[in-house]
């Protein structure tokens, strides 16, 4: 009698490492979506995009994905010579990659933007900056949203 | 019309960069909801927001449907001389709206 359950617990038991064995192993592999990473690439114009020099500030836990305030500062001494032509910022898993595409200039005096965003679920962000001599700068959060946006209104 | 909230210093100092809040109520309807009917509801959001500053744009943003309703947008600009500020949201079904304010620099 003891040994379908014994055989039914090891089932189980087994079922749970593989489980989390495929949890352990999606988790490297949850590389940015080719949505992203197109909508990034296309603003640039294929130039793969240079970390540092950008802050991407938004709350790394949001309980409403509907409004989430969002700023994007650029370090940036914003003169004729050197300064920020344009920032964009793109979202993982939204339906669309976009966000918003804004364009300043040495009138701005900083490059600084901040605005609300929705969030269909827990993703990364990438916002992008176009510097003047062409150089294209990137920062990046993840966020985890416990009530999302868009689809269920 | 839509309400409009726009903060700004009524005057500045030549050369102080001023920080400019705006907001505008809007539904921004994604294109993505569905109704209780089960239809989707179709794409209103507000596609473009541009600031001038004595007829130079100084600020423009592109919004997808991702930005929340009644969107709120945060900027800077230099003082440079006083004049006329000019704020104009444009949208989806022909929606379109400017308003302006007089900036003091001294």
């Amino acid at each position: 009698m003891s040994s379908p359950s014994l055989s039914r617990s090891g089932i189980e038991r087994r079922a749970l490492g593989a489980g989390l064995l495929a949890v352990v192993l999606a988790r490297p592999a949850r590389a940015e979506r080719p949505g992203l990473r197109e909508a990034v690439l296309g603003f640039t114009g294929g130039a793969e995009p240079a970390e540092g020099g950008v802050t991407l500030d938004i709350p790394p836990l949001v309980e409403n994905g509907n409004t989430v305030p969002v700023t994007i500062a650029v370090e940036s001494p914003m003169t004729e010579e050197e300064h920020v032509r344009r920032i964009a910022l793109f979202n993982e898993r939204n339906p669309q990659p976009h966000v918003v595409t804004a364009r300043l200039g040495p009138r701005a005096g900083r490059a600084r933007l901040s605005t609300r965003m929705r969030l269909a679920t827990s993703q990364r962000l990438v916002a992008v900056a176009e510097m003047s001599d062409g150089s294209f700068r990137a920062a990046s959060a993840d966020v985890i949203v416990t009530l999302a946006a868009c689809v269920e209104g | 019309m839509a309400r409009v909230l726009i903060n700004l210093p009524r005057t500045a100092r030549r050369g102080e960069v001023i920080e400019i809040r705006t907001l505008i109520q809007h539904v921004m309807e994604t294109g993505y909801r569905p109704r209780a009917d089960g239809s989707v509801a179709s794409r209103d959001i507000i596609t473009r927001f541009a600031c001038l500053y004595d007829n130079e744009e100084v600020f423009a943003a592109e919004l997808a449907p991702a930005i929340a309703a009644n969107p709120f947008l945060s900027f800077s600009l230099v003082a440079a001389e006083s004049g006329i500020l000019a704020f104009t949201w444009t949208g989806d079904n022909g929606f379109e709206q400017t308003e302006t304010r007089s900036l003091t620099v001294t």
